[in-house]
């Protein structure tokens, strides 16, 4: 608004963002310390049981293992932060290469599901919450109550069961992606995997909407809303849904954090090539580097988005917009 | 306290459902291991062999009893999502409760811990500590309660924040009632109501985790007659025999549709009772 | 002309058969303001959103007929009652801090009105229209304000919002359900002014929904009097204020106090029956000092008592004929303050963060003696009591306690001091914890502060609850279970059973209904004579420091503007602040005229 509280809400953003990069810090802290409990000696994973200690000295020294261990975290800090986190134990290709496909195909399935899941959400939420304790709200209700009960990954598995196994076997159950193919190329391929995540977030997030929307209509200012004799129509495009949208907002980004965190087990389930069943196979290989820098990213991505709400949210709350006059 | 509360709930149809769906697994969790026909790790024949007399629901990828080892594989799960859930939900609410009622630095210093701690995606920080971990079986609760903690602690600082700025809390500071004195006898019971919807809705989820674990290989080890490693096990040869999968799917599908089932109908009497934690 | 016609309005709550109001008849002719009088229960906003079509979710209009300007709108469907409401029918809400949508600048609130009622208005015309309202309300009316959001408003500010949104479209009836409530009364005179100018500029007829008699003496024309969902009482102001008939009337006057004249107030025994359990006959029988056998069973007509004045009372002739009651008798200054000081508070200073709240305030509270803290919100004096108790802990200076010093935290001073000084919150709903039993609330001080056995700490507390007049038996009931002039006894046991020297009272009835802020003023008075305590009194109202206070002290910004006796501050302010503060304290003009008090009648 004036020049006073656009000053302090540039303040109020870089604070933010340098509290979002602390976070992001820390966790990378927690990722490095936590990886360097783990059990067994990285070099000799490397080079299997009956390699000489020579051979091992030697690739610890390459590897920096030998270093004190705060050297160890800045040098793969300052690795990450370079674009160069080190080469799998494993395959001893570059963590980045063996990464980069598979985070462009999850950012895919990610965001496919997130633009259908955040309309239909806020659809069916406003709806049932605009027709609270009528058929269709308990039909709502009924239905985002049974699906929440149930495990993401037990929804995927039912949708294999059903779809493309043995009752109606429309669907492919696995994805079959060559290196740098896009996920799109075969959008058939996407539609369970897409529909198994939309089912996991959609009770949670069409249920907040429909709370709020309750909550909204419920409230003293709806109320002199229509005794100002504003159509029920209006009520809920103008006075209803701006003021609801506000914690729909919060919900929508810790549930795109949730759907991050869902495929991990819904890319297993279909055997989709991406970030997810990268971090499996890397925990039962133990390897490491490929661990540290999954678990980043998956941290990173809850603070963004986490950020971007806050953000929004602040955006869209006149209070809060206009603070510090 | 709760017990009226917990007596008004069992009215409620949710409630019922709920009880005699759990009530069935359970049962079959606790009788299933002494009616089993064979033993877990029998092998009855050959891989993949559809219903027989010998093995009524087929066998599995190795050619053991799939009914065996449904009836066999829920002890687990049940042991170790009941204790995590319930380490998890205490610590949870001890951390956020304590930062609630100390406020300043305390507060800051727990609940920004618990921040970090919440930007990994539950599974993903369960998948980080079993690397640690190393597949053992006995740290798999507190590793799923370590996996709850941020998000329980958040929604206990969120209730025992609301507590601590009300006035019956600052007439027993005005007695100079000693801390702990105050958190139990003020604090504690005000939030012990949405804790135990906390606790239901968290045990639900657990379920669906440390299935997921040894889904994912993270967790129950062969030859454990587990539910989720029965999925992992026998996933591939879902086409050729379908029971090793979905059987195991249907009991935790079930399961938690129950638990779930019983904490919305305790939610829904404690809302009906009493929107603002009344009595009457 | 007659603008309202309400006749024979019934209204139940959905499908229990059970009435929350009935038999309600009245009529507004235009350019008149009827204030609609009454306690918590008693139907009055129900009442006034009837006149609006309208009924709290739970409830529904069952029977008789509304009449605005001929046309019944009990019937009318959805789309006629939207737009009748707003255009023909305004309503002026009771909080407007809830009331204005958060996320709609002021200027789109204003304009929606036309988008939906007067769409043939062309758009400059709106705008003047607006703008021409906005000052008649007395805010500014240029674009930078309609630019505003509500939050950007002070609380006086928003309350004229809502009645520049009720007015703009010049409707030919207003709703106002108590809006002056949680204004301050410098802020609550200037709205008032503006209602009745308003009113009476464009010829709307008003009914002004109230629980406080003296706002309705300033402002209405007629006055309606309600008690458990029906009209007690009707009648021009000088009838009602000068000559009451109805008990329940005679008995609610007497209960308020007033700034001209140190009352002794007087309670209605019991409370306001909720709707399910109002007794048959007439529903105050039972609190009634006049009532007889017939009372409990009899079928209530209003009574015709005065060219317009009409009671719903079997005994209203009678009672008519005989002299009025209406107010209590003045009471005596207290005498027997002690000379010792007991609590100092000397030089204090006191910062909610970086701001300050308090400047150098001192002052002494003797023995047995009631010092009233008086002010407007904000005014810093909820702090500086928080302070004296050790609740709030930023501050500098000395608060001392028999000439020691106590410690800025409550845990931190000595037995003896904390249970000599005690604390009672405003908020009976909040100051009691739900999950706990009185006799379990009760127990904690004894255990404590006196590490008291449980078969001595039960006994301790059933003579307690009996000195604030609660059954002992009450002991095993839960907060809920109890009534807010009930739980603020509660509250007051919980201070006595420490056997305090010096209570402090912070706004302890501002959440109370009148009738039962009698009944805790009289038992604060009963228990200062009875015990000898000295008590800090901190409120908003003036007139109750004339009736419960020796000495007062009133407070502006944070410091202290002017001390003396209760008589003499009241009657000769020399602070301008304080001589504001008086004048704009409303008040009912039968008052000030000298009445019997009941010992000359019996």
């Amino acid at each position: 608004m004036d020049g006073s509280s656009s000053v302090a809400r540039r303040l109020w953003l870089s604070r933010r963002l340098l509290l979002g990069v602390v976070v992001v810090l820390l966790v990378s802290v927690l990722v490095f310390l936590a990886t360097q409990v783990l059990p067994g000696d990285p070099a000799r994973a490397v080079l299997g049981h009956d390699a000489t200690p020579e051979r091992v000295a030697a690739l610890r020294t390459e590897l920096g293992l030998d270093r004190p261990i705060l050297d160890q975290y800045f040098a793969w800090l300052g690795g990450v932060l370079s674009g160069d986190p080190g080469r799998s134990l494993v395959t001893q290709e570059q963590v980045s290469t063996l990464i980069g496909d598979r985070a462009v195909n999850s950012a895919v399935l990610v965001l496919v599901a997130a633009a259908i899941v955040v309309p239909l959400s806020v659809f069916v939420g406003a709806w049932a919450g605009r027709r609270r304790d009528r058929p269709v709200d308990r039909v709502v209700l009924v239905v985002t109550l049974g699906l929440t009960a149930l495990p993401e990954f037990i929804i995927a598995l039912l949708l294999v069961i059903l779809f493309s196994t043995s009752v109606f076997p429309v669907l492919p159950g696995t994805v079959l992606l060559a290196p740098g193919q896009s996920p799109l190329s075969n959008a058939e391929q996407l539609v369970l995997p897409v529909v198994a995540l939309v089912l996991g977030v959609l009770p949670y997030l069409a249920r907040l909407v429909r709370g709020s929307v309750i909550d909204v209509y419920e409230s003293e200012y709806v109320r002199t809303a229509r005794l100002k004799g504003v159509p029920e129509r209006v009520v809920l495009r103008r006075h209803v849904l701006r003021n609801a949208l506000v914690p729909a907002i919060q919900g929508t980004s810790l549930a795109l954090a949730y759907l991050t965190g869902g495929i991990v087990v819904i890319e297993q389930v279909f055997n989709y090539p991406g970030l997810g069943s990268a971090l499996v196979d890397a925990v039962n290989n133990r390897d490491v580097p490929v661990i540290q820098l999954i678990c980043l990213i998956f941290a990173a991505c809850y603070v963004v988005f986490n950020l971007i709400g806050d953000v929004l949210t602040v955006y869209v709350t006149p209070r809060l917009r206009t603070a510090g006059r | 306290m709760n017990t009226t509360l917990l007596r008004r709930s069992l009215r409620e149809p949710r409630m019922r459902i709920g009880l005699v769906l759990t009530g069935l697994i359970l049962l079959v969790i606790v009788v299933g291991p002494l009616i089993a026909p064979h033993a877990h790790s029998d092998i009855v024949g050959a891989p993949y062999a559809p219903s027989s007399a010998t093995a009524l629901l087929g066998t599995d990828y190795l050619g053991e009893d799939v009914l065996s080892r449904v009836l066999a594989g829920g002890q687990s799960i049940v042991w170790i999502s009941f204790v995590g859930t319930l380490v998890g939900v205490t610590a949870g609410a001890v951390i956020g409760m304590t930062a609630a009622y100390s406020g300043g630095v305390m507060d800051e210093l727990l609940m920004r811990a618990m921040d970090v701690l919440r930007a990994f995606p539950p599974l993903v920080l369960i998948l980080l500590l079993m690397a640690m971990a190393g597949a053992d079986t006995a740290l798999m609760p507190l590793i799923v309660a370590i996996a709850w903690l941020p998000q329980v602690a958040r929604v206990a600082y969120g209730a025992a924040r609301e507590v601590v700025s009300r006035e019956f809390v600052e007439s027993a500071e005005t007695l100079g009632a000693p801390r702990l004195r105050i958190v139990r006898r003020e604090i504690l019971p005000n939030v012990m109501t949405p804790l135990m919807v906390e606790f239901g809705l968290r045990l639900t989820w657990s379920i669906g985790v440390v299935t997921a674990m040894s889904f994912l290989g993270v967790g129950l080890q062969p030859p454990a007659a587990d539910w989720g490693l029965m999925i992992k096990e026998n996933y591939q040869g879902l086409a050729l025999q379908p029971w090793g999968v979905v059987v195991p799917v249907l009991c935790v599908a079930l399961f938690t549709f129950g638990t779930n089932l019983i904490t919305e109908g305790f939610a829904r009497t404690v809302a009906r009772v009493s929107p603002q934690e009344g009595h009457s | 002309m007659t603008a309202v016609t309400v006749s024979g309005l019934r209204i139940d709550l959905d499908g229990r058969g059970v009435d929350v109001v009935d038999c309600v008849d009245f009529t507004i002719r235009a350019g008149e303001v009827l204030g609609l009088v009454g306690e918590s229960g008693s139907g009055k906003t129900t009442v006034g959103l009837a006149l609006l079509g309208d009924a709290r979710r739970g409830a529904r209009i069952v029977g008789g007929c509304v009449l605005i300007d001929g046309q019944d709108i009990v019937g009318l469907g959805p789309d006629e009652l939207t737009s009748l409401r707003g255009s023909t029918v305004a309503y002026v809400p009771q909080d407007p801090s809830m009331a204005l949508n958060p996320a709609l600048r002021l200027g789109t609130q204003l304009h929606e009105l036309f988008e939906f009622h007067q769409r043939e208005v062309p758009a400059g015309q709106r705008d003047e229209r607006i703008r021409t309202t906005l000052r008649e309300v007395g805010l500014d009316s240029d674009d930078a304000f309609l630019d505003r959001f509500p939050h950007q408003l002070s609380g006086g500010q928003q309350q004229r919002i809502t009645l520049a949104l009720a007015f703009v479209l010049r409707p030919r009836v207003i709703v106002l359900d108590e809006p002056t409530t949680g204004l301050d009364v410098t802020t609550q005179a200037l709205v008032l002014r503006t209602i009745r100018e308003l009113c009476a500029a464009h010829q709307v007829a008003a009914l002004y929904v109230t629980h406080d008699m003296a706002v309705v003496a300033d402002l209405a024309d007629r006055i309606l009097v309600m008690y458990a969902g029906r009209v007690v009482e009707s009648g021009a102001i000088t009838q009602i204020f000068d000559k009451p008939v109805h008990p329940y009337t005679r008995a609610l006057l007497a209960a308020v106090p007033v700034v001209s004249q140190r009352r002794e107030l007087v309670a209605i025994p019991g409370d306001t029956p909720s709707p399910g359990r109002r007794p048959t006959g007439c529903a105050f029988h039972p609190r009634c000092s006049e009532a007889v056998p017939e009372c409990a069973t009899a079928v209530l007509e209003p009574i015709e008592v005065g060219d317009g004045h009409s009671v719903r009372c079997i005994r209203a002739e009678p009672l008519a004929a005989g002299p009025a009651r209406a107010t209590a008798r003045t009471a005596a200054p207290r005498e027997d303050i002690g000379d010792d000081v007991l609590l100092r508070v000397s030089r204090l200073d006191a910062f909610h963060g970086k701001k300050q709240i308090l400047h150098d305030v001192s002052l002494d509270l003797a023995s047995r003696e009631c010092l009233a803290l008086v002010g407007e919100s904000g005014c810093g004096k909820t702090t500086l009591a928080r302070s004296i108790i050790g609740l709030h802990h930023k501050h500098s200076g000395g608060i001392l306690f028999r000439d020691n010093e106590m410690a800025i935290r409550a845990r931190d001073r000595p037995l003896a001091m904390r249970r000599a000084v005690q604390y009672i919150f405003q908020s009976p709903y909040n100051s009691l914890n739900p999950r706990r039993t009185i006799g379990e609330t009760l127990r904690e001080p004894l255990k404590v502060l006196f590490s008291m056995p449980t078969a001595k700490a039960t006994a301790a507390i059933s003579e307690t609850l009996e000195r604030v007049s609660l059954a002992p038996s009450m002991a095993s009931s839960y907060p809920n279970q109890l009534s807010g002039g009930e739980r603020q006894r509660v509250a007051i046991a919980r201070a006595l059973v420490c056997r305090p020297e010096v209570l402090i009272c912070d706004e302890i009835t501002s959440a109370l209904d009148v009738s039962v802020q009698a009944s805790i003023v009289r038992l604060l008075r009963r228990l200062q004579d009875e015990e000898g305590l000295a008590l800090l009194f901190v409120t908003h109202n003036l007139a109750l420091v004339r009736t419960v206070a020796d000495r007062v002290i009133a407070m502006r910004e944070g410091r202290l503007v002017e001390t003396g006796r209760v008589d003499d501050v009241l009657d000769r302010p020399r602070d301008p602040f304080t001589q504001k503060l008086i004048a704009a304290t409303p008040e009912f003009r039968a008052a000030s005229a000298p009445v019997p008090s009941r010992e000359d009648h019996s």
